[in-house]
Parts: structure tokens; C-alpha cells; sequence
């Protein structure tokens, strides 16, 4: 694949020609074992991009009746891309196991993201909220390993530490304590725009996700967890949502969305080590064109408006899918500490009185994350591979 | 809780529609499928087809030391498929961890719920869960000694803890009863039992006979888990139907 180096540098597959058969959509899923960790970090990702595009085209249909017709046009298409990303991933997974890598994305993606966007006071945000999925993560691995006997290891291969973040119990807050200051849609880079647009879809899809399988769990410490849980993630939706500016027309986040989406399947294109997948981008980066190239189209006719006026004619620098272990530590030493008081980020003394007073309403009966993970340090092979004395594990 | 098996509005069965329920059935078989032909076993026609495309779940881990890769070498040679052994060894570690994790929740669950004889029964449970928890340390010492990694998920490692996802489901669920978690319980355990014999003549034909001793003791652990969960079962479910 060549470089992209202008949005517009071609139309790719024009829509009525973007088709799917039944055995196309269900394909052989990847290896849970083999494949490598950021192969299955793009495939959520990339997922939860679909979904929120679909998200997206849904509201804005409710406000605008000319559109209706060619949104469920690129709905139709963009509901198959999801099927099929998302059917990739293996039914080995555990739901816990799924989850394990569904904060492996949230915390290397908004690290990758937070290092290159440019705007301080969105990067300060994106780093303030990856230190609460970092500690998402470590919740999860305690409950992993002492409800199935498992090594959260075994999925993140490696690429992401497990120790405490900024502990979950301290991060529920006041709504109003949830909602950020937006870019400037006539300042903001494009790289920006697209930063916020993706942490928004990839938040969105892990509390969906934590809201559908939060019940399927027999274990009530599992079913709290995954409460207090996807509260915060409600909570990171608000907040990455709210970076993106109220005034932008629906045409126009319309047309950011469908950038985001060509931006971030040439990233895993350029990226995906496995062949097979890599093939499953190339065509959905070709898809993805043909849906900027509509969306501009709609652009164009409806607002009488020049497209690169909001995106510009370079297409930015890919995201990078890497292990971020060190830029996540040193966030981690200077952060942890941070709170919000409105739309600030404040040392914890500072914090408003209206979070503290819904924490100790929410926690009033004990904190699920704290029982889940009461004295967890994750090892290689599990808690129990330590050599301990028998009593000192519990038993 | 309530311990024990009672009658109640259980409504699932077609008895609890002695009106609707027979219409419902003669109106079903009134109506053609769709589509009229065939049965069930066109969906085994259709899974054969991806059976036939599909790789494996995954790989044995490449021995990551050189005394690992010259037994795999060595056993190459040999004409033997080594990684079988790795595969099941990492199996039977990975069940023997699970397991102290479902007998840490049986113990909560029965210290929880009660037992005519709760002191004994969780004497045993204990018992076993920390037998468990040296027959895990054993197998990573063997998977060690072999050149192995302990810490990896192998094939067979996954699949079986894909099958017990089930077991953690029941118990764990606060509304199961002690009975209903020892007969899953004796699922465990009877599936221990059968995979210890089977990696005892497997590690025994690859030639370590050193590990076929020690997994010959840790056998004969679990045949007497299996004996006392068995009789734990029994007396439950008898004390309880009369």
C-alpha cells in the first residue's frame, strides 16, 4: 500500500460495490495464543470505531430527514464491517480474559494518543483518564486470577504492566466534574479532532461491553465489579465526548468521524503483522475512503462548503500500536495524585466537594475494586505461583 | 440460604399450560418449517466446513532454554511429538490452578451456607484444595525441569479451561446449593482423575521417569479426592431426599 499522504489522494470502493456474503462476514477468528496482542488491540479498536460510527449516523438521522436515506447507506455497510471485525476475536476468550484486553487498548491507545496530541489541555485529559483504565486493568487481572486461576499475562503478552493507577474507588466523581473543555473547531489540528473522536468510540464500546456481560457472571463480586466499573467508563465517555466542540455541524463531525476511521485503519495497515488481517484493513481502508468520499459529497451539496476546510489535505502521522510501558510509568509517578474539580485538573485537595460526597454515597457499602483486589501483586503464573507459605496465600 | 430442594412455582414445563400449552403444540405442527426439508443435521454439514478450513487454537511455546530445545530436538529424533507432552503438562497445570480457585469458592460457600457436618466437610476441602496447590507447584517445577515455560497457555491449556467455565459459573453462583456444587465438584475431580492417567503413560513413554513417580503420588491424591467428594455427594443427597 502506498503512502496516504492527501485524503483525497483517491475515492476507494464506491459503496453500492462494498458487499458481504454470510461466510465472508464469519471468518476463521485469530489465534489467542499466537497472535500477537496488538493484533487483537486493533481488532477492538477497530470495532469500537464501527459501532460509534454507527452510533453517530443513528442520532444524526433523528435530526435531519434528507439524510436519512444515505446515512442507513453507509450505516448498512459500516454494521458489516463491525460484524466482521468483531467476530474475529476467538470464543477461547473469557469474557474476563476479553476485558483484560479491552483496558490493554484503552491504556497503550490513549497513551499513543496523549504523546501525540498537541494540545496540552487535551493531552493532559487523555492522560488523566488512562491512569483510571491502568487501574481498571489491575482490578481485572486480581479477578482473573482469583476466579479462574488465570494469568492476565497470557493476553497482554508482556506489552503493559499490571499494578495499581489512580485506585478506582477514588475515581467516581460529580458529573459536572466529568465534563472537559472542547477544542475550537476553527483551531483545532485535525489530528485533534480525530484523537478525540476515536478515545470517545473506544471508551464508549468498553461500557457497552461491561453493560452487557456485567450480568453473565454468576460470581456477585464479578457483577460489582463490573458495575463500579462501568460506571467510570460512563464517567470517560462524558469526558472524552465533551473535548469535541458543540458547535461543529452534524455534516461536520460526520466528516471527522469518517477521517478517523481512514486515519485509523492506514494505522493498523502499516502496522498489522498478520497477513490475513492485514488484508481485512486494506479492504476496509478502501471501504472507508468510498465513506469519506460520500460524506464529503453530502458535505459539499448541504453546507456549500469546501471538505478541507475542516480536514485539511495531509493526512496525520499514524498511531502508533507499541507497548508504551515507560511514557504510562512516569505518568504514573507524577499523576496518580490528580483529581478534577469542573473542567481542572487539580492536586486531591482541591477536588470538589460535589465528587467527594458521590464517592462516599457510591461506597457507602464497601468498594467491590478494593475486595476483588485486596493485596493483588500480579506475578508470572499467577499469585499462587509465589512461594509463599500456604497460610499467607489465604488457603 | 435455603439448602435444599423444594417444591414451587417452577413454571418452564408444558404441565404449567394444561390449555395453551397442548394449542400451542397442535398450531406448531400445523405450520410448515422453514425451510420444509432437512433436520439438524444440516448444521453438522456446515460446521464440517469450517472444521475443515480452520487452523489449530494455537501453538506449544518454542522451549525459550537450550536444555528445553534439546529435549524437543532430542525427542524429534526420537520420532516423538514432545510438544504433546509440554501441551498436557501446561494442561494439567492450569487445572490444578483453576481448581484451588473453585475450592477456595466451595470452602466460602459451605462455611456461607451450612452443612450437617460443616467442620468435617471443610476439613476435606481444605485438605484438597491444598493438595491442589502442590500438585500446580509440582508441575511447574517439572515443566521447568524439561526446559518448559510454566507460565505459558497452551492449546490443550485453553481448550480445558474453556470447558470449565461452567464449573466457576456454578460454583460461584450464590444460589447454587452445597450439593449442587459437590456434584460439580465430582465433575472436576473425575475429569482430574482421568487426564492424570493419561499424562502418567505419556510422560512415562517419553522416558521421564522421574516425573511418572512423583505423578503417580499426586494420582493417588486425587483418587482419594475423588472418593471423598463422591461420598460428601452422596450423603448430601441422600440426607436431603428422605
Amino acid at each position: 500500500m502506498s503512502p496516504m499522504n492527501n485524503l483525497w489522494d483517491n475515492r476507494g470502493t464506491p459503496l453500492d460495490r462494498q458487499r458481504f456474503t454470510w461466510r465472508d462476514l464469519v471468518q476463521q477468528p485469530i489465534s489467542k495464543l499466537d497472535d500477537d496482542a496488538f493484533t487483537r488491540v486493533r481488532i477492538i479498536l477497530l470495532n469500537g470505531l464501527e459501532i460509534d460510527a454507527l452510533r453517530l449516523k443513528h442520532v444524526a438521522a433523528r435530526f435531519n430527514q434528507e439524510l436519512r436515506v444515505p446515512l442507513a447507506r453507509l450505516r448498512r455497510v459500516e454494521h458489516y464491517q463491525a460484524t466482521m471485525i468483531n467476530w474475529l476475536l476467538s470464543a477461547d476468550h473469557s469474557p474476563l480474559e476479553t476485558t483484560v484486553a479491552y483496558e490493554q487498548v484503552a491504556i497503550e491507545v490513549t497513551a499513543a494518543v496523549a504523546q501525540a496530541e498537541p494540545d496540552p489541555y487535551q493531552a493532559q485529559t487523555y492522560r488523566f483518564g488512562l491512569l483510571e483504565d491502568f487501574d481498571h486493568l489491575y482490578r481485572y487481572s486480581a479477578m482473573l486470577d482469583r476466579l479462574e486461576g488465570k494469568d492476565a499475562n497470557n493476553i497482554l503478552q508482556g506489552y503493559t504492566d499490571i499494578v495499581p493507577g489512580r485506585p478506582t474507588v477514588d475515581e467516581h466523581r460529580a458529573p459536572e466534574d466529568d465534563v472537559r473543555r472542547p477544542y475550537d473547531r476553527a483551531d483545532a489540528q485535525l489530528i485533534t479532532k480525530i484523537h478525540a473522536n476515536l478515545i470517545t468510540a473506544a471508551e464508549y464500546q468498553t461500557h457497552d461491553y461491561y453493560m452487557n456481560i456485567g450480568p453473565l457472571f454468576a460470581d456477585p463480586l464479578a457483577r460489582q465489579l463490573y458495575a463500579e466499573i462501568a460506571s467510570i467508563e460512563e464517567q470517560h465517555v462524558t469526558q472524552y465526548g465533551s473535548l469535541q466542540d458543540p458547535e461543529e455541524s452534524l455534516l461536520e463531525k460526520l466528516l471527522i468521524h469518517e477521517a478517523t476511521e481512514v486515519y485509523t485503519y492506514y494505522s493498523c495497515v502499516e502496522q498489522e503483522t498478520n497477513p490475513r488481517i492485514k488484508a481485512i484493513w486494506e479492504r476496509f481502508l478502501d471501504y472507508e475512503l468510498g465513506h469519506l468520499a460520500a460524506v464529503s459529497d453530502l458535505f459539499k451539496q448541504y453546507e456549500r462548503r469546501d471538505p478541507a476546510e475542516v480536514l485539511g489535505m495531509v493526512i496525520p502521522t499514524p498511531l502508533p500500536f507499541a507497548s508504551q510501558r515507560e511514557f504510562l510509568r512516569t505518568v504514573l509517578a507524577q499523576e496518580v495524585g490528580l483529581r478534577a474539580n469542573g473542567t481542572e485538573y487539580v492536586p486531591k485537595e482541591q477536588e470538589s466537594t460535589a465528587s467527594q460526597q458521590a464517592r462516599v454515597i457510591l461506597n457507602a457499602d464497601g468498594s467491590p475494586t478494593n475486595t476483588v483486589a485486596a493485596g493483588y501483586r500480579w506475578s508470572p503464573g499467577t499469585e499462587l505461583s509465589r512461594s509463599l507459605e500456604t497460610s499467607e496465600q489465604g488457603i | 440460604m435455603e439448602n435444599q430442594t423444594k417444591v414451587g412455582l417452577n413454571r418452564t414445563g408444558m404441565q404449567m399450560s394444561p390449555i395453551a400449552g397442548p394449542d400451542q403444540a397442535r398450531f406448531a405442527m400445523s405450520q410448515p418449517a422453514n425451510p420444509e426439508t432437512g433436520g439438524a443435521e444440516i448444521l453438522s454439514a456446515a460446521r464440517g466446513a469450517y472444521v475443515q478450513e480452520s487452523s489449530r487454537i494455537g501453538s506449544v511455546p518454542v522451549p525459550a532454554t537450550g536444555k528445553g530445545l534439546a529435549q524437543t530436538a532430542m525427542g524429534k529424533l526420537k520420532g516423538q511429538n514432545p510438544e504433546v507432552l509440554i501441551d498436557k503438562l501446561g494442561q494439567r497445570l492450569a487445572y490444578e490452578r483453576s481448581g484451588v480457585r473453585l475450592y477456595q469458592a466451595m470452602i466460602g460457600k459451605v462455611e456461607a451456607a451450612g452443612h450437617p457436618d460443616q467442620a468435617q466437610l471443610l476439613a476435606d476441602l481444605q485438605h484438597i484444595c491444598e493438595e491442589e496447590l502442590s500438585h500446580f507447584r509440582m508441575l511447574d517445577e517439572a515443566i521447568r525441569s524439561i526446559g518448559g515455560d510454566p507460565t505459558a497457555q497452551t492449546p490443550c491449556a485453553d481448550v480445558s479451561a474453556v470447558a470449565s467455565m461452567g464449573m466457576i459459573q456454578v460454583i460461584t453462583d450464590p444460589r447454587t446449593t452445597v450439593a449442587q456444587s459437590l456434584e460439580t465438584m465430582l465433575s472436576v475431580e473425575l475429569t482430574d482423575n482421568a487426564c492424570w492417567e493419561l499424562l502418567i503413560d505419556l510422560t512415562s513413554q517419553a522416558g521421564h521417569d522421574g516425573l511418572v513417580e512423583r505423578f503417580r503420588d499426586a494420582l493417588e491424591n486425587e483418587r482419594q479426592h475423588e472418593a471423598m467428594i463422591t461420598r460428601w455427594l452422596r450423603d448430601t443427597v441422600l440426607a436431603e431426599a428422605t
